[in-house]
């Protein structure tokens, strides 16, 4: 088996890898990345949206500052984020951003004087300063209470992963791609790099490094719907929990959002429905005003969401050989507008469905979107359980999301985490020196031939046939709307799979090489545990709070489930071990209503003693300038 | 060459085809998709003798029979699959596709101001998503290993316009 050596090794190389990377390089460490496909390609450039930090540059955001930004964050949360990490992202952002311009990146400016802008829909004008000529300007998103997005034009993602990615070139950092990361090295105390796969030649290559990093993006693809791209199987946290000793955070945090299109899952925004496209079903019957009399379809995305999903489970869902779906109307509003101010909706539907949305109409259902969980990291981005663990971005929860991630945060917290795991990481490598153990290595091996070998041997399922099942049972079971009887019944139907899954079999064959069969089918067991931890964690948390929402207990209940969800795996377990924390060490903004979403909530007195959830750790108010 | 019958779909694209014919047929059939939404660029390939992005090519806007070839220039890796990613690694390399600058980074300072003009410019250039179509279809790129091809050729203009951003003045290639 071939093997490199390196003081760094990151594990996936889109935003948030390729931000530590550029760190540790500029340190001058030595540094390999690894990813399933080549950089560019990661799914960081389909963000279109734009990075949410506290500028204050543009007429919009004038008086924003990181405080205001911190308090949209926690709120969006409802309160499960880390507060101190929240501070420490909202304080970093407009550094972050403002290094990316001088890496590259070109984001869009202030252009002083009136401009046309628009909200909720309707235009207003606005006279944009001209002391801020020329620099970082900023668009509305997510319901923030300023304007903070920084943008470049319509392809954020894709500008600064193209930034970032050249300046790797320029420090000479290795990218090996087409690798999938099978097993961890490590001795139960110290993680030591990985083994991967070489997807060019099917062979096994071990990775010796000082200091690993999981920055592998979310495991959307546990879905049946999923916006996410097919390499956002969960490869780093499935590697990360199956050492046994680290834990994933929040898993049960899943946000779904409610307008995929069919069959491909790419979004259409809510703008349609913001101008007053209509949702039908497949009688082509207008059914929202039924279940939401007042505000039909524009009430809020988890409850056009939810109303959906009740409408198809009744039976009124269009059948489709890519699943049932509902349409989306947006025939009325006609042709120019149709081809301007939704232009995108409209190339979309041509281009991808084969639809023309002046005259047809478009199948869409609710789309599994973003994961708030991940590899459980302390706020410098050192991951529980194993030393020289790190993690950033999205399968990271480190944890400024909580139960919620607002539009813009998430793009952001790439480039943030980035930065500041990066600099952690540094740090962390001053003057370390360790022993690489050869037999943690060749442990690590054998555990994946010894996969390779039994799917040679078995004789059961093949590995798509387990996959769709497991998508379909989380659609089905642990999707927008929780509930007991049915977290229970997806438990116990992903359990029975990944007792099928010790018995899968190859379709294909003994094929040398690649094999893209065999790739999946090393992928499923770890999926299936993620999938459980997401379906188990949900229904041990009897609360609902931000995208957690379960229909048997609709309260957030602050008395008891203050805390974020840590799950272990041992190994051999059908279950994992769930351990709770709480979910912040202080609280500068505390609990209360984030104004939006409905619901009841069960207050807590956070210092009170009896807070079962607080009382261990002596959990304390504090304020923003004393920390 | 291998054949493969497929039963249409509505809105079916080349990447639910592909992916149905390695689920239901050939589990060993190579192929790179990663967004299927047609931003990432990995899907180049030859659909009837033209490259394009597979993912959002619909089958109903072809004949009935289809003929997908991987993309040339690029190292065959087997089928459908090219190795795109090294070719523009050493071609950007080649190019030094990267921001020249001596200044360094002030985390205290606000940032350097720019036109909105400029930076839209930039963008516009900026856009490449790699997919390596134009350079697959190119003759001289065929011909000639050492041609950096359409793609470098648009990055260097990328590089080049970010010079311009203080008063005008003539803009010079290192």
């Amino acid at each position: 088996m071939r093997v490199f050596e390196s003081d760094v090794l990151c594990i996936g190389a889109g935003l948030a890898g390729e931000r530590v990377a550029v760190e540790a390089a500029q340190a001058g460490f030595s540094v390999i990345c690894l990813s399933l496909v080549p950089p560019k390609r990661s799914h960081s450039s389909a963000a279109m949206g734009g990075m949410q930090a506290a500028l204050g540059n543009s007429i919009m955001g004038e008086g924003d500052c990181p405080e205001v930004h911190f308090t949209d964050t926690v709120k969006g949360s409802d309160w499960g984020c880390d507060q101190e990490v929240a501070r420490l992202f909202a304080e970093t952002g407009p550094i972050a951003m403002r290094e990316m311009a001088w890496m590259g990146v070109p984001w869009s400016r202030v252009v002083p004087g009136e401009h046309t802008y628009y909200k909720g829909g309707k235009p207003f004008q606005a006279t944009e300063k001209s002391e801020n000529e020329g620099l970082i300007h900023s668009r509305a998103f997510g319901g923030t209470a300023k304007w903070r997005t920084c943008y470049t034009s319509d392809g954020t993602g894709h500008a600064v992963l193209f930034t970032l990615d050249n300046r790797l070139l320029q420090l000479g950092v290795d990218v090996h791609d087409r690798m999938q990361a099978e097993a961890l090295i490590h001795d139960g105390q110290r993680c030591m790099g990985c083994v991967a796969r070489d997807l060019r030649t099917g062979e096994l290559v071990g990775y010796f490094a000082k200091a690993t990093l999981i920055a592998t993006g979310g495991y959307g693809r546990i879905y049946r719907a999923t916006t996410n791209a097919i390499i956002c199987d969960g490869g780093g946290q499935i590697t990360a929990i199956e050492t046994g000793v680290v834990p994933l955070g929040n898993m049960e945090a899943v946000q779904f959002h409610p307008t995929g299109t069919v069959p491909t899952d790419i979004l259409v925004t809510e703008g349609c429905r913001g101008d007053g496209g209509t949702l039908l079903d497949v009688n082509e019957y207008r059914f929202m005003p039924e279940y939401e009399p007042e505000k039909a379809e524009l009430a809020s995305r988890d409850v056009v969401s939810r109303r959906m999903t009740e409408h198809m489970r009744k039976g009124f869902g269009v059948p489709s050989p890519y699943g049932e779906h509902l349409w989306l109307d947006i025939r009325h509003l006609g042709e120019k507008h149709i081809t301007t101010n939704l232009r995108e909706v409209y190339d979309i539907s041509t281009h991808f469905l084969g639809v023309n949305p002046i005259r047809q109409l478009i199948p869409v259902r609710p789309t599994q979107h973003y994961s708030m969980g991940g590899v459980r990291i302390n706020k410098d981005g050192h991951a529980y359980g194993l030393q020289g663990l790190f993690a950033a971005g999205e399968a990271a929860c480190w944890d400024m999301h909580g139960f919620n991630r607002l539009g813009g945060n998430s793009l952001a917290e790439t480039i943030v985490s980035g930065r500041i795991v990066g600099a952690k990481l540094v740090e962390f490598l001053q003057g370390y020196e360790t022993v690489f153990s050869t037999q943690s290595m060749k442990d690590a091996a054998l555990t994946v031939k010894g996969r390779i070998a039994a799917l040679l041997r078995g004789t059961g399922d093949d590995c798509y046939t387990l996959r769709n099942a497991m998508q379909d049972t989380m659609m089905e079971h642990v999707g927008i709307f929780r509930n007991g009887k049915d977290l229970e019944a997806g438990v116990a139907k992903l359990q029975e799979l990944l007792e099928r899954s010790k018995n899968m079999r190859l379709a294909s064959g003994n094929i040398p090489g690649p094999n893209g069969e065999l790739s999946m089918a090393l992928r499923v067991p770890g999926m299936l545990k993620l999938a459980l931890c997401t379906a188990y964690g949900a229904l041990m948390r009897t609360e609902s709070r931000g995208a957690h929402a379960r229909e048997d207990y609709p309260e957030r209940n602050d008395q008891q489930w203050l805390n974020r969800t840590l799950a272990y795996w041992k190994e051999g377990d059908t279950l994992p071990t769930l351990k709770y924390e709480p979910a912040t060490p202080f609280y500068i903004l505390p609990p209360g209503d984030r104004g939006y979403g409905g619901g009841k909530i069960i207050t807590a007195d956070i210092s009170s003693e009896k807070n079962s959830a607080l009382r261990t750790t002596g959990v304390r108010r504090a304020t923003w300038d004393a920390i | 060459m291998q054949t493969f019958q497929l039963e249409e779909h509505n809105s079916m694209t080349l990447f639910i085809a592909l992916n149905m014919i390695r689920e239901t047929q050939d589990a060993s059939l190579q192929f790179d998709f990663c967004c299927r939404a047609g931003i990432c660029g990995s899907c180049g390939m030859v659909i009837n003798g033209r490259p394009g992005l597979a993912c959002h090519t619909q089958t109903r806007d072809l004949p009935n029979h289809i003929t997908l070839h991987p993309l040339p220039v690029f190292k065959l890796l087997g089928d459908l699959s090219v190795d795109t990613g090294t070719w523009f690694r050493n071609v950007g390399t080649k190019i030094e596709s990267w921001i020249h600058t001596t200044k360094e980074f002030d985390p205290t300072a606000q940032e350097d101001r720019m036109s909105n003009e400029l930076a839209t410019q930039i963008f516009e250039l900026d856009r490449c998503i790699e997919c390596g179509c134009c350079v697959a279809a190119c003759g001289t790129a065929r011909m000639r290993e050492d041609f950096i091809g359409a793609t470098a050729i648009n990055r260097m203009a990328r590089f080049i316009s970010t010079r311009a951003t203080t008063a005008p003045r003539p803009i010079t290639m290192n």
